[in-house]
């Protein structure tokens, strides 16, 4: 890649004031540095995974409010985890946490679990207990 | 207190933080030499692991590995502690820092709170500089931003015991010992060698077999999974290509700079001339960024099936070229 080819698209990163580093060669075929603003492929493909987690998001609240599971799923996909994520910072096995998620047994809970999985969640019980607060 | 260290960008973390100690201990050593010695270039399937529900699929060696290799090709010896505990994982810092010695950190990217929302993924594997601390505030120096910024102390400890694959345990490190000179000739000819037989290893999963691995499975996604599954996969795979600390192109650039610097120092013209071909297969993996994001630029839409077949063979045209490349690479040192 030239270093005048380096694309300049607008992106996420913009936004948030941020160039990255990408190397490139000058018009002698010397390697140097070149920031960039972003580039629409990654910006798509970035968007699109975001809104993939939307979506899971989208569907984990209907499923909750349709009583099909406990708003610990829905907290997860909210903070992007997955159920091994979840599991190592809860401290607890995979399937225990999968348990957790059929609301009858979430139901009984005790308060110390409670706690635990709104603390990795940074809510307090009663948000967890209840998403549409 | 605040140790006086120079904040040097740089495209990739972990190359970065191993450069910019270097230097700060009076060590001139780049960004790609870094990449370069520590064999960092490399294309791996990992099946069976999903990433963002999708297969993972990584451009560069495990973390930890680069700066491992480094350090023992060119006899720097560093210090790696790891914590059970944060209390003690705190005082640890605190203690280098008052002695000036500044530390690499690795942390988890989720709650870095200086990242754009977009860019906070569960990953794990990233790397830091702390140098100094006001009040209760950190000094951080993040190679990949291009200033320096800020943490709170509540804020690193969450970062650094991040939970999930490769959680970082307040992993921290810094150089105690350096060679008299620093001698990079050997240093590189082993890196390049070990990228050579990483890259044309007889593994199906590893190096060029699993660019055509990929290729493989881009011809089978769309009639085994269906159209959008396939292309959040292909999202994935150029994201992995392109996004924050490849460099562009897949670490192909960075590789090609490497080879570049390499070439000059070892004066060894036909590493130059590899270097500008290595430039030209990054172009490549740029051009097939761009036709598969033509593909996902809408997630649902119907699309023909025969547009997949079409970027499964650029893949395996790369395959073909960097299969070549690495044979006369491995002949070239």
């Amino acid at each position: 890649m030239k270093k005048s080819d380096v694309p300049q698209d607008e992106s996420n990163l913009e936004k948030a004031d941020l160039r990255e580093l990408c190397y490139a060669v000058d018009e002698n075929g010397e390697y140097v540095t070149q920031h960039t603003t972003g580039w629409d492929p990654k910006t798509i493909a970035l968007n699109n995974a975001i809104d993939a987690i939307k979506e899971r998001v989208e569907n984990a609240r209907a499923k909750v409010l349709a009583k099909e599971t406990s708003p610990i799923e829905y907290y997860m996909e909210l903070n992007k985890m997955d159920l091994s994520v979840l599991a190592s910072y809860v401290g607890m096995w995979k399937w225990r946490v999968k348990r957790h998620f059929k609301p009858s047994v979430f139901k009984k809970l005790s308060r110390r679990t409670l706690q635990k999985y709104a603390d990795t969640f940074d809510i307090t019980i009663d948000q967890l207990q209840n998403i549409e607060s | 207190m605040e140790i006086n260290f120079t904040h040097h960008q740089s495209a990739h973390c972990e190359n970065g933080v191993v450069s910019n100690l270097m230097k700060h201990h009076g060590f001139q050593v780049s960004e790609p030499m870094v990449f370069g010695i520590g064999s960092g270039l490399l294309f791996c399937y990992i099946p069976f692991l999903k990433v963002n529900h999708a297969p993972a699929i990584t451009y560069r060696a495990m973390p930890g590995k680069i700066f491992n290799r480094f350090a023992k090709r060119v006899g720097v010896q560093f210090k790696r502690e790891k914590f059970k505990n944060y209390k003690a994982a705190k005082a640890r810092l605190d203690t280098n820092l008052k002695k000036d010695n500044p530390v690499g950190l690795q942390v988890g990217v989720y709650h870095l709170t200086y990242f754009p929302d977009e860019y906070r993924f569960h990953f794990n594997a990233h790397n830091l500089v702390v140098y100094g601390k006001q009040d209760h505030t950190y000094l951080i120096s993040d190679p990949v931003m291009e200033t320096v910024t800020t943490l709170t102390e509540k804020e690193l400890e969450k970062v650094r015991f991040a939970k999930g694959a490769f959680a970082p345990k307040g992993h921290m490190y810094y150089p105690i010992a350096f060679p008299k000179e620093l001698k990079l000739e050997k240093a590189i000819v082993k890196g390049i060698k070990k990228t050579c037989s990483d890259m044309l290893a007889p593994v199906p999963f590893v190096g060029v077999r699993g660019i055509k691995k990929i290729a493989g499975l881009i011809r089978k996604w769309p009639k085994k999974k269906g159209t959008k599954v396939t292309n959040h996969y292909l999202g994935q795979i150029v994201r992995m290509q392109e996004e924050i600390g490849t460099g562009g192109g897949g670490f192909r650039y960075i590789y090609a700079a490497f080879l570049q610097e390499a070439g000059k120092l070892l004066g060894n013209e036909k590493l130059l001339e590899l270097s500008a071909e290595m430039t030209k297969i990054g172009d490549l993996w740029r051009d097939f960024a761009v036709d598969a994001s033509r593909i996902y630029r809408n997630r649902t839409t119907k699309v023909a099936i025969d547009v997949y077949d079409d970027v499964a063979t650029q893949l395996e045209h790369i395959a073909e070229k960097e299969k070549a490349f690495f044979k006369k690479l491995k002949k070239a040192v």
